[in-house]
């Protein structure tokens, strides 16, 4: 099994020391970990699970288990579209196909550069004014194909 | 004396440009060479209007909205720090009938206060609910909350106080109290406001069921797409901490209460209390089979009240007003009042706290003014993705627990999801099946298999209308497993927006009066 970059295992290290002693805290270690290096190295989980006195297994199904976590490193940008009920009541299907044509790559998917992924979100919280998106971290409301389009371009410039 | 100027810093405000527009309101200030006192407060819930500006002028609070960046200098032009006129004024905010129609308990500071200033919070009754119950013996407060007939806020409707007396009364080392800020219902965002609205409001109504119970430390588990609430919430305990509300001797009582904040990771299912309490503990987010309760075996295997934000948000005001004054609103057996959410395509969406009874109409119509698109409305999704769609002819049913279930329907958690005629029920219905084989934490198999075959069932009544009748007849036999035969709501509710689609729009369903009688 390939090791962990010198990179990755400062991360590692550093969220093991925060959090290794409190109870349960494996969700805030992966967190931390995600938080510092955009996902969680797959080479992690022994280390992990030897500091948690858990399983690979138990910790890989940890990792797996929750949409949020991610064992490959995310593409430049993020766009996290809401698919939910309220959204849906707002257009979000066809705002959906507009990000899919414009990025070139489907919902769920990244582009082959590796530039954007485009992924689902289920719900954001903002039902009253979708469709609502998340772009690059940043929470965007009643978004219109021509907003998402100008946001795109800029992002692309940037 | 420098003007008050208020912008929101709710996450519905702050989608829409709130702080581009505060941003420009400073600019323009300081170009004008006009002192003011920008507060970054909470939001009404008006959400359409958002950003709501505010400007204090002679005692009162004067709005525009929605404000955009580029209108900001017409506002300073207008001469809106004096209340003059402008196309996007509201007028005076409190006396907007969206506003003075409500019946706010849980949401009294909405809107006024800035939510991370504990003077704010303490000049508006903040703390008060907190220094009753410490006066009390924890049977006492414990009684409070039976007698208000609080029940829980997340949806399943259970008396909060049953919970928290079971608790009282089981002895251990250690107790907690849990709050489930998993809000993941489309349709609902109360939850997420109160935690980015009035923060302390929580974090005392969980040191008051602290108290009342004998736990001493406190989790909130907060999802991950809700980081404006996360943020807030741990501001607000660090705030809380100084002040001597939180810590080891809370306000020189020698009780102690500690708070932790979590941030969930985008399980759906950890809304269910057992798979949340999974989680909590760093596990996958796997349902627990009860008995037995969490009140029992809890967190780490603890005694544990585990309750929903507004449910522990309603404990400060019925400590401080007594309990009776807040079982004196609603009917039947649902006492106090509801934050509903209107969501969807709804012209006028936010947030509308009324005493339970009233009807989904008088939500839909008098508050939220009909459908954005200005076309007919066709369904109502209550109580989020595990709640029925609701016709128009059904739209006269008071909101209450025990009456929305005699038609059918669930209250949740008070999210009302408006569509119009455009919307294709019988994709809702797959979409509904389709989320929970997203979603279903696997452990039972009337969930976990029955949504894939659902949502096939439904694509072949889409694709093929020739069979629909068989495979109608088909969904109903495979939901009547799910409902009797899951372990938890996930997959026992999914039936719900899936049958109720199916019973009151066959016509989507390529099924007709005798193939749809038939089935």
């Amino acid at each position: 099994m390939n090791s962990m970059t010198a990179r990755e295992a400062q991360a590692v290290e550093a969220a093991l020391s925060r959090f290794q002693d409190e109870q349960g805290a494996l969700l805030p270690l992966l967190h931390a970990v995600q938080d510092t290096l955009g996902y969680i190295p797959k080479q992690a989980t022994p280390t992990i699970a030897s500091a948690f006195n858990l399983s690979r297994a138990e910790v890989h199904g940890v990792i797996t288990y929750y949409h949020h976590f991610r064992q490959t490193e995310p593409a430049q940008h993020k766009l996290a579209l809401c698919q939910a009920e309220a959204c849906q009541a707002r257009g979000c299907r066809s705002l959906t196909e507009k990000a899919e044509a414009a990025l070139g790559c489907n919902l769920g998917e990244h582009t082959k550069d590796n530039r954007w992924e485009l992924e689902p979100v289920y719900c954001l919280g903002l039902c009253a004014s979708g469709p609502a998106m998340e772009l690059d971290g940043k929470l965007y409301a009643r978004v219109t194909p021509e907003r998402l389009e100008s946001l795109i371009r800029k992002k692309e410039l940037s | 004396m420098s003007v008050k100027i208020y912008v929101p810093r709710d996450s519905a405000a702050l989608a829409v440009g709130a702080d581009e527009v505060a941003q420009a309101i400073e600019q323009q200030a300081t170009a004008r060479g006009i002192a003011i006192d920008l507060v970054r407060n909470s939001s009404r819930g008006l959400l359409w209007l958002e950003p709501l500006v505010e400007v204090a002028v002679g005692g009162q609070r004067l709005a525009y909205g929605p404000v955009t960046p580029e209108a900001v200098e017409s506002l300073f032009e207008a001469g809106f720090l004096t209340g003059k006129t402008h196309p996007l004024a509201v007028g005076p905010i409190e006396a907007h009938p969206y506003l003075k129609n409500q019946e706010r308990l849980t949401f009294v500071r909405a809107g006024i206060t800035d939510p991370l200033s504990l003077e704010d919070y303490q000049a508006h009754e903040g703390f008060a609910g907190l220094r009753a119950a410490l006066a009390l013996s924890p049977a006492d407060i414990v009684q409070q909350i039976l007698d208000s007939g609080l029940r829980g806020r997340g949806g399943a409707g259970f008396p909060a106080g049953i919970k928290w007396k079971t608790v009282l009364q089981t002895n251990a080392d250690q107790k907690y109290v849990v709050v489930n800020a998993d809000e993941g219902d489309s349709g609902t965002f109360a939850d997420r406001m109160v935690m980015e609205g009035d923060p302390f409001m929580l974090i005392e109504g969980m040191i008051i069921a602290g108290i009342a119970v004998g736990a001493t430390r406190g989790y909130v588990y907060i999802r991950s797409e809700y980081p404006d609430a996360i943020f807030v919430m741990e501001e607000a305990v660090r705030r809380a901490t100084t002040g001597g509300f939180l810590g080891k001797n809370i306000l020189g009582s020698g009780k102690a209460f500690h708070i932790v904040i979590r941030k969930a990771a985008g399980s759906y299912v950890c809304g269910e209390e057992t798979a949340l309490l999974e989680s909590l503990e760093g596990k996958r987010g796997i349902v627990r089979a009860k008995p037995p309760l969490p009140a029992i075996v809890g967190l780490f295997g603890k005694p544990t009240v585990i309750n929903n934000v507004l449910t522990l948000a309603a404990a400060p005001y019925i400590l401080s007003h007594g309990p009776k004054v807040y079982a004196d609103f609603g009917m039947g057996r649902s006492r106090g009042t509801l934050p509903f959410q209107l969501a969807g395509n709804i012209r006028h969406g936010g947030l509308v706290e009324k005493a339970f009874g009233v009807t989904a109409r008088q939500l839909i119509e008098d508050f939220g003014g009909g459908t954005e698109s200005g076309r007919p409305l066709r369904a109502v999704q209550i109580g989020g993705p595990l709640g029925a769609y609701l016709p128009d002819s059904l739209l006269d049913t008071p909101m209450d627990y025990e009456a929305l279930a005699a038609k059918g329907g669930v209250l949740g958690h008070g999210g009302l999801v408006v569509f119009d005629d455009t919307v294709d029920m019988a994709e809702q219905a797959r979409y509904a099946m389709e989320f929970c084989a997203i979603e279903s934490c696997g452990k039972c198999t009337p969930c976990r298999i029955g949504s894939t075959r659902g949502e096939e069932v439904i694509q072949h009544i889409q694709a093929k209308p020739a069979e629909a009748g068989a495979h109608a007849k088909l969904l109903r036999d495979l939901c009547s497993t799910m409902v009797n035969g899951s372990l938890c709501a996930m997959g026992s509710m999914t039936p719900y927006p899936v049958l109720s689609a199916l019973d009151h729009f066959p016509e989507d369903f390529n099924l007709t009066a005798e193939t749809h009688k038939a089935a």
